[in-house]
């Protein structure tokens, strides 16, 4: 697990991104809004790895469009090495995204069919001329293709002529063309059967080791995301429920949301299947248009009470195990993080997750 | 009998580059009651297999070129059209990945579930609404009676996955094929929807196939497992033992490359190499070029069905090798070119001819 050194790379101070609703077509009125991301803060340090998972559509990939400046956040703080580039525009702007790239999900749709290998590869150069002259790109081109591990004279062949794994590669070379600091993946290697995603887990860490990237990883798999991740966030309809190494998540939860998915994994034996107790999730999520006062979880949560209807919780070590430390002892946003009581049905701790 | 007994299938895709061969001689069983998985490499010819037991296959290009499927011992192949599609729906149904391009977004989710009991039992509009919204509300989506007036865009992913398993449910088929039912889907989600499958099939002795990449998923919930390469089947066994003890390279190095936590800060196992290009499946046995064990006879001979324990086969020479064949007894040769010990034909996976003794010793 890499040593957190003292100052972050990257740093996300409460995080706001809404969506407006609107009725109307001429006039359009605003109804109200998607609070899609809701005050999410965290950091990155240089060469970690931060793994973010949580339900479908509980804000994911509107952080990391947020980081790589697809969207504009409606309030909250980005801040690269210290400087503030949430409202940064033209050439500054462009100074920074240079550092922090993003590699998608889908390698069937994220690359255009009409490009050349070797032009897609290449294209953060037209927009970054300064940051390859025109006469080496074709060989950067080529070094990248080699450095993930496809046939450099692969840069004439189209997109449709390649496998998913060998697409993902070609969007992971692009995302490294302009040596970025951070690579924000967004899925992506949940489209690709287990056997390819080895390969491209396994890429994603060598380079990791060798460039000394740091990477958002983010993921439905939650096994995928204990391998390659130092810590990991688990969000929760626009917010973070929980943080910490990936020990202390995946062993030592203490929030319901997280304990409730862990025990949802499905685990590679069958002879656990006796053993192994879920713990139900009762209802549907809430709209993140009308998220629950309180905690956003409590419609769902069996350990709910009267004062999680009333007060937010805040994303914060809780009390009990401030002072004596040990793995419990991370940031957890509900009010009773350090009661370890049941559910109804029985249910295993952090080993639903293991081994999954 | 075999609720469905596939035997010897063969497909292939006509296309303008040449011809495809999707499955070739694809066998399995399913019994009433039994969950059987379909585990293999993307492209190997899983959805194929299925679409053509439905008999929904996109033809052309595709063709069926060889083989038999045994619906309740009568053979869909040689039936006509009409009586197809009456077994399809009413007898046998199918639950796609992708909810929202399979439903129609222009007709209410009450609307489409009623025409099901309109069309195929011909009751009245009212009855039909009424079968609807007792079906919505048996596949768990909370207030049934109000939202089944809704559009499917109107639910989230989880909720229309459960819309298509009432549609497949709807007239209580012996046989379901899951095609990926929960790929799209968050763990809490798919552990919802695994469990509504699991519970009707016990309730209504249904038959389901179940195509998945999620080897989680599978050992949680299936009986039978058989893994498919390059259009083959080259692993069938029961779920216990193929997981203890993988009786074909490929399987081993399937299960080899799941993350696993006492390996963490180490490189996942990958297969070599890259799957094969449909279009040139390599000869011999497809998986030679990735494959650790393969020796000379791999490059140039086909392998057949060889017999692992009963229940169990595996399409590798040297099985014996692999931990499901270690300390096992002899395999018997079952198809492929020699000559069947019993005489008749029988799919992979199922009874061998000649007691051979449990492998799993
Ligand atoms: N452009 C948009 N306009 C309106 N709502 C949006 C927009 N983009 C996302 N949303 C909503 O914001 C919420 C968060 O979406 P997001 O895509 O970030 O989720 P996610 O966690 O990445 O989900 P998934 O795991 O399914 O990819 C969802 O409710 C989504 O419907
Ligand atoms: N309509 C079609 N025309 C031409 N080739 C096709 C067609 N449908 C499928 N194929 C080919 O048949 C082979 C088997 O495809 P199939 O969809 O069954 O794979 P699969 O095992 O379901 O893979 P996945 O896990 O990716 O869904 C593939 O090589 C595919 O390219
Ligand atoms: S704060 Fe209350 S509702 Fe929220 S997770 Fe904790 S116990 Fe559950
Ligand atoms: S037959 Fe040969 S190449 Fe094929 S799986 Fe067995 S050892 Fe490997
Ligand atoms: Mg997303
Ligand atoms: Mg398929």
């Amino acid at each position: 697990m890499a040593e957190r050194p003292a100052e972050p790379i990257l740093e996300v101070r409460d995080l706001v991104k809404h969506y407006p609703l609107t009725r109307g077509v001429l006039f359009k009125k605003r109804t109200g809004a998607v609070r899609a991301v809701d005050g999410v803060s965290f950091e990155l340090a240089a060469g970690e790895t931060l793994g973010i998972v949580g339900e479908s559509g509980c804000g994911k990939s509107t952080v990391a469009r947020t980081l790589v400046h697809l969207e504009r956040p409606t309030a909250g703080r980005i801040r690269y090495r210290g400087e503030d580039i949430t409202r940064l525009s033209g050439r500054a702007l462009k100074a920074v995204r240079r550092n922090i790239q993003m590699v998608f999900q889908d390698p069937y749709t994220s690359l255009n069919p009409r490009m050349t290998v070797g032009d897609i590869v290449g294209e953060p150069y037209e927009i970054h001329p300064e940051a390859a002259p025109k006469g080496d790109r074709r060989r950067r081109v080529r070094e990248l293709l080699e450095v993930v591990g496809l046939d450099p004279d692969y840069a004439g062949r189209y997109p449709h002529q390649f496998s998913g794994g060998q697409r993902q590669r070609i969007g992971i070379a692009r995302g490294l063309a302009l040596r970025p600091e951070i690579i924000v993946a967004d899925e992506p290697v949940s489209a690709l059967d287990v056997s390819v995603q080895a390969q491209v887990v396994n890429l994603m860490e060598r380079l990791q080791a060798e460039f000394g990237l740091a990477y958002l990883f983010i993921a439905h798999d939650l096994s995928v995301v204990r391998h390659i991740s130092d810590r990991v966030a688990v969000m929760y309809l626009g917010r973070l429920a929980e943080t910490g190494t990936d020990t202390e998540i995946y062993e030592h939860p203490t929030h319901p949301y997280t304990r409730a998915l862990l025990s949802a994994v499905p685990r590679p034996d069958p002879a656990a299947r006796a053993r192994r107790a879920r713990i139900p999730l009762a209802g549907e999520v809430p709209s993140p248009a009308h998220p629950p006062s309180g905690c956003r979880f409590r419609t769902r949560c069996w350990k709910a009470r009267e004062r999680c209807a009333r007060e937010v919780p805040e994303l914060a070590v809780p009390e009990a195990y401030r002072a004596s430390g040990g793995p419990a002892a991370h940031p957890s946003a509900c009010h009773f993080a350090a009661e370890p009581d049941e559910p109804d049905e029985p249910y295993g701790t952090g080993e639903a997750g293991r081994g999954a | 009998m075999a609720l469905l007994e596939v035997t010897g299938l063969h497909v292939e895709f006509r296309t303008r580059d040449g011809t495809v061969p999707a499955v070739s001689g694809v066998s399995y069983r399913v019994d009433a009651g039994e969950t059987l998985a379909v585990l293999g490499e993307s492209g190997s010819g899983k959805s194929v297999t299925a679409q053509a037991v439905m008999g929904i296959l996109d033809s052309p290009p595709g063709r069926i070129t060889a083989g038999r499927v045994l619906f309740r011992g009568q053979d869909l192949l040689t039936l006509k059209e009409e009586r197809r599609r009456r077994i399809r729906g009413a007898e046998m149904a199918m639950i796609f990945q992708d909810a929202l391009s399979a439903l129609n977004p222009v007709l209410t989710v009450g609307a489409q579930l009623g025409e099901m009991f309109t069309v195929h039992r011909g009751m009245s509009r009212k009855a039909a609404r009424a079968e609807a919204v007792r079906l919505m509300d048996r596949v768990g989506i909370p207030a049934a009676k109000d939202r089944a007036g809704d559009y499917p865009h109107q639910f989230s992913g989880g909720m229309r996955q459960r819309i298509m398993i009432a549609m497949a449910l709807a007239l209580e088929p012996a046989l379901i094929i899951a095609d990926e039912p929960t790929t799209a889907l968050d763990v809490t989600v798919q552990a919802q929807v695994m469990d509504l499958l699991a519970e009707l099939r016990r309730e209504l002795a249904m038959g389901l196939v179940l195509i998945t990449h999620d080897l989680g998923v599978v050992a949680d919930v299936a009986d039978r497992i058989v893994v498919m390469y390059a259009g083959r089947i080259v692993e069938s066994a029961p779920v216990r033992d193929i997981y203890r003890r993988p009786a074909h390279p490929y399987t081993e190095g399937l299960l080899e490359s799941v993350p696993r936590v006492d390996r963490k800060g180490r490189e996942l196992y990958a297969i070599k190499g890259l799957p094969p290009n449909p279009r040139r499946i390599p000869p011999g046995c497809a998986f030679h070029p990735r494959c650790p064990r393969a020796r000379e006879v791999c490059r140039t001979e086909v392998p057949p069905q060889f017999e692992v324990a009963p229940e169990r086969t595996s399409a590798c020479f040297f099985w014996r090798e692999t931990p499901g064949g270690t300390g096992a007894p002899d395999g018997t040769e079952m198809r492929g070119g020699t000559e069947m010990p019993g005489g008749t034909e029988t799919p992979g996976g199922t009874r061998a001819p000649g007691g051979t003794e449990e492998g799993d010793g």
